[in-house]
């Protein structure tokens, strides 16, 4: 165990390096895929056995021996291990794995740099889960963006890859230094960069306004990365031109991360000094959530370009996660655990399915698309069922995570929650759905008013048309999608996350145990998980009616009786409106980002008793 | 204490800021993101900092004699390399969009929007 927490991370950096160093050799192809995923699978059984061995208390690793006297200052660099933490790592590792074996047949021009990038950006995403230290966060966070900005423009020779890439580096290195001014701040009040002793030091006093801009700063920047309404705009860039076996990743876990760190920061450092407002900060995060799991819906809703449309998609149900950590309770934290597991198997195995097109066809528009999936009838069956999971349909795991997070909302009564989830898993199922028919049966009509944009084709990553499907781009999407099922079917994997978010918000017990302060209190009491009622399964299943009835009134816009149709005009006005927000010019995203971070602080001024 | 290093902080990362906003040329953009990373060693050196403190360099003096924190100095140095790698990548882009398409321009190079 005490040599598993060092090597998870550094084993995939170590390997990067090797295969950089020796790529001026020529490493054959088939060496380079073997080697890394031989790694990365290594990586994930580390991490699981950090995962088992977590589940009774955390683990804590100091580098270098530094580690804290009893009563003393923590002032070494260490990992402090959780079940969550942990959790977040073997889901990177799983997913790197999937995207390795997806590419063993994707590009065949890749060299060995790609291996290289991607096991540089596992290493930092495992790191960035396991790291007890705040400043060990923001270089993570670093390296794990600069892997992400060179992965996104892969293809750096075409103009969209381009701008995808230069769009998602500009705001997320802004981000980067929001989050390294307000690790300043907090470093100048408390002394301390661990992030128990930094939580241990500010226990008790009352919130003053410096401590208050240091979460702001930090919250702000971590939301750039999870793509938090108005911060998310690099997203769909960024998505539709990173290769597919990239997207799986920045979907599947790069923006989870970034909320796994604001839960992280917050009951760590701050949790016990904001207590007092927790109900204020409850309150604004989880009005942020639903903003973005609405905005994200609507937007994912009018994209006809594949890529772009799931990447919204992503966007909707960061929102929801952020409204399940926010709500400052183990059981909504646990839900967005199982939410996030079994959204990761589901959202990568639609992206391979996009990939597929993309390969077989040359395009990833719905419109051009329009029928021709008709050849390929299994990967319509895996895109339909997939679009039916995000439309949180039974036994998925994006059911049971969305049934827990609703139950958490009602218990702190915000019993609007449900609708607010209802409808953006409607919408974003609907618009998969749609897809789905249009693509792979071929009802449907070309453009009109309601896609208000065209965008310009883009290149496939592989020129040539393939003729039949290779096991190594199908397998990776069929697995995925099982998995986001047994997610929701797998008996007790739900109480395991409460479990383990009770360990993770509890701010004392935590601090006890990396400071090693002697008296140990006892483990965090588990709280029992509700059980699922017969409505729950009845709401899941409506929810899944609800997104096909969309789907079907989209695809058939045209028998709408005018009368209706006019009454709606202002709502597609309002989309289109929207649209143009996504202008694609990185100022505008920062300038958005600023008016976000204004408005947060705007909401902190009057919100939080300073 | 002084304020006058946390007021050059605020300066600097509001400046800018406002350049990337303002920006119309992509080396333009990333040269300021280097002044907003230039606000952070400000405000780490200003934490840091303690009058009359020597350097944290225990050769030659008692042990109790005032030294700047260390600690920041690590930490602005860890910055450096690290926003020197972003930095390369971001420049190595902007080459990339002058060699291909002859501009700087980032209205000129978005074929994504919407």
């Amino acid at each position: 165990m005490t040599l598993a927490a060092p090597l998870a991370p550094t084993l995939p950096l170590i390997v990067a390096a090797a295969l950089a160093g020796a790529r001026s050799f020529g490493v054959p192809r088939r060496v380079a895929d073997t080697l890394a995923i031989a790694t990365s699978v290594t990586t994930t059984a580390l991490s699981s056995s950090l995962l088992i061995g977590s589940t009774h208390g955390p683990i804590v690793y100091w580098f270098g021996g530094w580690r804290p006297l009893p009563h003393g200052i923590a002032i070494g660099v260490g990992f402090s291990i959780d079940p969550v933490g942990a959790g977040l790592a073997v889901l990177a590792g799983t997913l790197v794995t999937c995207s390795l074996v997806y590419s063993w047949h994707y590009f065949e021009d890749v060299e060995a740099l790609f291996h290289t990038l991607l096991l540089v950006f596992l290493g930092a995403m495992v790191a960035f889960s396991l790291t007890g230290d705040l400043f060990d966060l923001f270089v993570f966070f670093e390296l794990m963006s600069v892997g992400a900005f060179v992965l996104a423009g892969y293809r750096v020779e075409e103009r969209g890859p381009l701008q995808g890439a230069l769009n998602f580096g500009v705001t997320n290195t802004v981000a980067a230094f929001m989050i390294l001014w307000g690790i300043g701040l907090i470093y100048g009040r408390t002394g301390a960069l661990n992030m128990a002793q930094i939580g241990q030091t500010l226990a008790g006093r009352p919130p003053d306004a410096l401590v208050a801009a240091s979460f702001l700063l930090i919250t702000c920047g971590f939301f750039v990365k999870a793509a938090i309404f108005p911060f998310h705009f690099w997203i769909a860039d960024t998505h539709a031109v990173a290769p597919t076996p990239v997207c799986i990743l920045f979907s599947g876990v790069m923006i989870e991360l970034g909320l796994y760190a604001i839960a992280r920061v917050y009951w760590m450092c701050f949790s016990g000094v904001l207590h007092v407002d927790a109900g204020e900060v409850r309150l604004m995060l989880v009005v942020i959530g639903s903003i973005t799991a609405l905005v994200g819906a609507v937007m994912c809703f009018a994209q006809h370009h594949l890529k772009r449309l799931l990447a919204f998609s992503s966007m909707s149900h960061t929102g929801i996660f952020l409204i399940g950590i926010s709500l400052l309770s183990p059981l909504g934290l646990a839900g967005t655990a199982v939410y996030v597991l079994g959204h990761a198997g589901v959202k990568a195995a639609l992206f391979l399915c996009v990939g597929i097109l993309l390969n077989h066809f040359g395009t990833v528009d719905e419109v051009r698309l329009q029928g021709r999936g008709r050849r390929l009838p299994l990967v319509g069956i895996l895109y339909g069922t997939g679009g039916l999971a995000l439309a949180a349909a039974p036994p998925f795991g994006t059911f049971l995570g969305g049934d827990v997070i609703s139950t958490a909302a009602d218990r702190v009564g915000y019993s609007w929650i449900a609708v607010v989830t209802l409808a953006s898993a409607i919408l974003v199922g609907g618009a998969v759905l749609r897809s789905a028919v249009v693509v792979f049966v071929g009802t449907g009509r070309g453009f009109d008013a309601f896609y208000s944009t065209r965008l310009g084709d883009e290149e496939p990553e592989e020129p040539e048309v393939r003729r039949r499907l290779p096991v190594f781009m199908i397998a990776p999407a069929i697995l995925l999608l099982v998995s986001g099922a047994v997610v929701g079917l797998l008996p007790g994997l739900a109480s395991h996350a409460l479990q383990a978010a009770a360990m993770f918000e509890d701010r004392s017990y935590l601090a006890a145990s990396v400071l090693a302060t002697g008296a140990h209190p006892p483990s965090p009491s588990s709280p029992a998980m509700p059980a699922l009622a017969l409505s729950d399964l009845y709401h899941g299943v409506g929810s899944a009616l609800g997104a096909l009835l969309v789907a079907l009134v989209a695809i058939h816009r045209a028998r709408i009786p005018r009368i209706i149709r006019s009454a709606a005009a202002p709502l597609l006005t309002a989309v289109h409106g929207l649209r143009t927000l996504q202008s694609g010019d990185a100022s505008d995203y920062v300038t958005w980002i600023m008016v976000g971070a204004a408005c947060v602080a705007i909401a902190f001024t009057f919100g939080l008793h300073l | 204490m002084s304020y006058l290093p946390y007021a050059v902080a605020i300066w600097l990362l509001v400046v800018g800021l406002y350049g990337v906003i303002s920006s119309r040329n992509l080396i333009h953009m990333v040269v300021c993101l280097g002044v907003v990373q230039s606000s952070t060693y400000m405000l780490l050196l200003g934490v840091g900092y303690r009058f009359g403190a020597g350097a944290p360099i225990y050769y030659d003096v008692p042990l109790r004699t005032p030294a700047v924190d260390p600690v920041v100095q690590a930490l602005c140095l860890t910055d450096v390399v690290v926003e020197a790698t972003v930095m390369a990548v971001l420049l190595a882009l902007c080459v990339q969009a002058h060699k291909r398409f002859g501009s700087l321009d980032p209205e000129r190079l978005r074929p994504l929007k919407g």
